[in-house]
């Protein structure tokens, strides 16, 4: 669904981004796992197209992001931190959005039920709390039911029964055949959820596997201790 | 495009600063009608007063308001729509905010007051500057991510073209004061829409005649068709080009 060959960026003299090969298939939840500032939403941005990559491509459907925009009318993006016009009402929001991209299919509103979020279409964005900032997110990430979900950091500033509704509502989305992208700091929650996982080490993929592979390789019976293993020891090589 | 056009213009309209300044210079213009008998002269005072004023906040609020929407932009961009459409329509928001904030804050007046072929020049003139103040702003607030510097550059160039620009050339003008340089003054003043605007207003006031040989020589030159084709050729470069290259730095930014 969405392949990467050879994706290099650097901020002035931060490379932040090397040489970057890999690729991600539908039907999957993918864990980006890695340290801070170990390129993991700069990785994501350039999916998004918010980030122009110095070297490489990315396609999507086999065809490439970097010339057109309308791959973007299938991926869903819930950001670490929302950040939305100051002066409109979460309903102006959705409103606008549905406006700008609607495409005739049916749209996803389960999460805005579920975060019963249209007892707030009246209240301005900026008083919005950060836990409710980042339901209005998620509820936007799928509100147009995309093939792809880009969450980065999704349950960070969800309280615990919020982070359950976006857990099912992500397991759900994957049974459908959806590609989700994920990145947490969550251990717990990355063993939960995730089918296969990527782990960014420096700007470079270290690896990219199920969690089982990574269990055998590392000898390790949980994943905590299997990637604590690998972030001390470095390579798995 | 268009949809964004409206957030935008609608978004402008319920911050009020615009809908505060529109009636502040209209205001404005009709006490300066009100005061003096002789429409012409008024209009005089008001071509300084507005030869001042509208750069320096067209330019300002543009910048300021640019930064303000970041959010807005930085929303847009993960969606399924192109960058050009993104910054084309934040432009032809803000550009249209104030071609009818002018139209309006100085139409009135003027049609009501001098209604001739001075007052519209002042009128078009004026709508001509704001838009392309509005598009150097386009193009100061994309080279920087930083607000406070992206408003600073904004005013060092407002104030080049209002006061630096204009030293400079009576600089030049003193030390060649041997040669006949009016033609230069001219080719010069084309590359300052303040001037240009100015110039383009003082030619059709008919008080050319205090200018000296100056005047003779712009009076000659802007009284033709060919002089009137080439000052609105330049005016329209002046709003064009600024906001090419601010389009093309965009799509290429990072966010």
């Amino acid at each position: 669904m969405i392949r990467i060959e050879h994706l290099s960026k650097r901020f002035g003299n931060l490379e932040v981004l090397k040489d970057i090969h890999t690729s991600f298939g539908g039907g999957k939840i993918v864990t980006i796992i890695g340290h801070n500032g170990s390129g993991k939403t700069t990785l994501i941005k350039c999916i998004l197209g918010m980030v122009i990559p110095d070297s490489g491509n990315i396609y999507y459907n086999d065809s490439s992001i970097l010339t057109g925009h309308h791959y973007r009318s299938e991926i869903g993006y819930m950001p670490q931190i929302g950040h939305y016009p100051d002066n409109m009402k979460v309903g102006q929001i959705f409103e606008m959005l549905k406006d700008l991209r609607h495409n005739g299919r049916i749209l996803d509103e389960e999460l805005l039920e579920a975060y019963e979020l249209k007892s707030i279409f009246n209240k301005p964005l900026r008083t919005l709390s950060g836990g409710t900032t980042q339901k209005v997110s998620a509820a936007i990430a799928y509100l147009f039911d995309p093939a792809v979900l880009i969450l980065d950091e999704p349950t960070a500033g969800l309280d615990p029964l919020a982070s359950e509704i976006l857990k099912a509502k992500t397991l759900k989305a994957r049974n459908a055949g959806k590609l989700i992208l994920i990145t947490s700091h969550l251990l717990s929650e990355v063993e939960e959820l995730s089918d296969n996982i990527v782990y960014l080490y420096d700007g470079m993929i270290n690896f990219h596997s199920t969690i089982e592979e990574l269990k055998e390789r590392t000898g390790e019976k949980s994943l905590s201790k299997a990637i604590a293993r690998i972030m001390k020891g470095g390579n798995l090589a | 495009m268009l949809k964004i056009i409206k957030y935008v213009i609608y978004d402008i309209l319920r911050n009020k600063i615009l809908l505060f300044f529109t009636l502040f210079l209209a205001l404005m213009a009709f006490s300066l009608f009100m005061m003096q008998d002789d429409p012409s002269k008024s209009l005089i005072s008001l071509m300084s007063i507005v030869l001042i004023i509208v750069p320096l906040v067209s330019m300002i609020f543009t910048t300021i308001y640019f930064y303000n929407s970041y959010e807005f932009i930085e929303l847009l961009v993960s969606q399924p729509i192109s960058r050009k459409a993104i910054i084309m329509g934040e432009y032809f928001g803000v550009a249209g905010s104030w071609v009818l904030s002018i139209s309006l804050s100085l139409g009135i007046p003027v049609a009501l007051y001098s209604a001739n072929a001075t007052g519209l020049i002042l009128l078009l003139s004026s709508i001509a500057l704001s838009v392309s103040f509005v598009s150097l702003a386009f193009l100061v607030s994309v080279l920087t991510r930083d607000k406070s510097r992206g408003i600073g550059i904004s005013l060092i160039v407002w104030f080049f073209f209002s006061v630096i620009y204009d030293s400079l050339i009576l600089g030049i003008l003193f030390f060649f004061s041997e040669y006949p340089l009016e033609k230069a003054v001219l080719a010069m003043a084309s590359f300052n829409p303040i001037d240009m605007a100015r110039i383009l207003i003082l030619m059709k006031m008919d008080i050319s005649a205090l200018m000296g040989l100056t005047g003779a020589v712009y009076k000659k030159f802007f009284g033709s068709g060919f002089g009137m084709i080439f000052s609105t050729l330049v005016m329209l470069l002046w709003i064009l080009i600024p906001v090419v290259f601010a389009q093309k730095i965009f799509k290429n930014k990072n966010l």
